[in-house]
């Protein structure tokens, strides 16, 4: 059997919550592998996360250089095929760094390449059976993989549950040598930290949350009218924000806000995984479609198949009734 | 400055619900709305309004059948000035890897300085554009939500990373960005527009005009999906169906009782 990698994100010393999910992944894919981590940064913060993810991995590997304290995957991919065995299996979170990473790496390494993996059916022979979805979640996919030649797969945050109990300390090794030079066409300038607005949608208890389905600019009111009358606020999911219709600090999901209301109504939204993403603190979820097949339904407390620009406005309107009968 | 986006045609999600079919092997595309991939047209979108601040052409390429020639079309009624059609039988059943190869030859027999696509299709892996510029050697850069021309050798390029945040970097030409939604305003395309490219030619390239080997292509394949399913997921939701103000009443309970009510 292959080797097993798993690359560890980590910041200001401390590993990702993926680091853990990554190992049980590792251990779907062969029970009894010994899986190496491999940690990449600079400083002393670097010992901090080795020792936090020595728990899960028989073997770390350290790689530490001044010119590797920000993640760019252009610099860490060529060092990344430089060290990784032909033939290994490499494991990583999906998220915006691994989209950045990784589908070049398989091409580095001549590995095979299956992106935001959600299940792992096992090994058969040199063959993977992995699960992963399209179309937003709406079906989901067994797909083989060829993996005789390795193979580099990342996996959805949160798909794999980390597995508890002792485990042997793996040994850390630090491979800081064994990476050559470190030069790239793209070089890293400043991250630009996401403006404060007026509504900050992580402070409410309700939220009413909008998706393609408020159809356009001009209907975000209705919403607006109920938040009003609940005393909640407008939160929304991406094609809101990428139409202009509302602006990116009420968006909720992987690439937005991380929420943690205690009723989140999802009106018109599909409920791709990004978007789950940013629903935290498991609040009653309360959803409308007008599509019976939305992924959404899956995951929420309540549905109604409906046109939210129907319901709305008639929910809104019972609010005002009991409001206005309990002022008399 | 020379432009290529490579561009998909796909199922479109806003307008189907997406079935198996009854066979449970596939999804039911009898009755499927296709459309371009909608983050390929916010890059078409970006290409063009780069090509108008500095100067430049923009091409679009896709790998498919003559089915796919109308999403070329869409796309040059926005303005791209060239649409090319890569298909082959030999392409059949290609995964990302052959894919990226396949668009890679067609860029070697060219001289682009900057190759977009969009950051993933819904069918899709987001892989193709990382993929084609680890073959060309290229810097890359995905998730893409700015552009600026700083000179005709480097760009400085915004990323989405998380939490609303964006990643700041320069990065040199010839390179491969993908580009994520929302990154401009596409414009609109009528039917009149659609019209006055429907007799432009569309020059189709096949597997040996761009000297392919079949063990780069289609069966070639190492990942391979071998069925849709629909997954159970926990309970669901409790489906209230009684009538439109019945729901509301409901609705309006359970919030209260949730203590959601100020």
């Amino acid at each position: 059997m292959a080797r097993i990698f798993a690359y560890i994100i980590h910041k200001n010393g401390v590993a990702d919550d993926s680091a853990a999910e990554l190992a049980a992944a590792a251990s779907k894919i062969d029970a009894h592998a010994a899986c190496t981590a491999i940690v990449i940064g600079s400083g002393s913060e670097l010992d901090s996360v080795c020792a936090a993810v020595q728990v899960s991995f028989a073997e770390v590997w350290k790689i530490s250089n001044a010119a590797l304290a920000y993640p760019n995957a252009e610099l860490i991919r060529p060092l990344l095929a430089k060290i990784v065995p032909a033939g290994s299996v490499v494991l990583l979170p999906h998220d915006h760094f691994s989209i950045d990473l990784a589908p070049g790496l398989s091409v580095k390494l001549n590995a095979a390449f299956v992106s935001d993996v959600l299940g792992i059916d096992g090994l058969d022979g040199h063959f993977l059976k992995l699960v992963r979805q399209e179309f937003g979640g709406q079906v989901s996919a067994h797909v083989k993989c060829d993996a005789s030649s390795g193979a580099v797969i990342t996996i959805r945050p949160g798909a794999f549950k980390a597995v508890a109990g002792p485990k042997p300390v793996g040994v850390v090794l630090d491979k800081s040598a064994e990476i050559g030079s470190l030069t790239a066409g793209r070089r890293y300038l400043e991250t630009i930290v996401a403006e404060a607005s007026d509504v900050d949608i992580t402070k409410h208890a309700v939220l009413v949350s909008i998706g393609r389905g408020i159809q356009e600019k001009d209907n975000v009111g209705i919403a607006q009218e109920l938040a009003e009358a609940l005393g909640a606020a407008v939160s929304c999911s991406r094609p809101v924000v990428d139409a202009k219709w509302l602006e990116k600090s009420r968006q909720v999901g992987s690439s937005g806000k991380t929420v943690k209301p205690k009723v989140y109504l999802a009106c018109g939204i599909s409920g791709a995984f990004q978007h789950l993403a940013g629903i935290k603190g498991n609040p009653f979820i309360i959803a409308i479609n007008k599509n019976p097949k939305a992924p959404i339904f899956q995951v929420a407390d309540i549905g109604i198949v409906d046109d939210i620009l129907e319901f709305l406005p008639q929910l809104t309107s019972k609010v005002q009734e009991m409001r206005g009968a309990a002022a008399k | 400055m020379e432009i290529l986006v490579c561009v998909k045609r796909v199922p479109d999600t806003s307008e189907n619900e997406i079935e198996l079919n009854s066979a449970g092997n596939d999804i039911e595309r009898g009755d499927l709305v296709y459309s371009i991939n909608e983050p390929d047209n916010y890059a078409v979108e970006e290409a063009l309004q780069i090509a108008a601040r500095v100067g430049g052409k923009v091409s679009v390429v896709t790998v498919g059948g003559e089915d796919d020639e109308e999403v070329l079309r869409r796309e040059m009624a926005m303005g791209a000035s060239h649409g090319i059609l890569l298909s082959d039988p030999g392409f059949a059943g290609s995964d990302g890897r052959g894919i990226a190869s396949i668009l890679k030859a067609f860029v070697q027999k060219g001289s682009y300085d900057l190759i977009l696509t969009g950051v993933q299709a819904e069918d899709g892996a987001a892989q193709v554009g990382g993929m084609l510029a680890a073959m060309l050697d290229y810097p890359f850069a995905s998730l893409v939500t700015s552009i600026d021309v700083l000179d005709e050798k480097k760009l400085k390029v915004s990323r989405e990373i998380e939490g609303g945040n964006k990643e700041v970097s320069e990065i040199d030409l010839p390179s491969v960005l993908s580009i994520q939604t929302g990154i401009n305003e596409p414009r609109y395309v009528g039917m009149k527009g659609i019209r006055a490219v429907q007799s432009v030619p569309i020059p189709t390239q096949g597997a040996g005009d761009l000297g392919l080997k079949p063990a780069e292509i289609g069966a070639a394949a190492k990942v391979t999906r071998m069925d849709y399913f629909v997954p159970v997921l926990g309970t669901g939701a409790r489906m209230l169906d009684k009538s439109r103000e019945e729901n509301a009443e409901e609705v309006l309970e359970l919030i209260a009782a949730k203590g959601g009510l100020k």
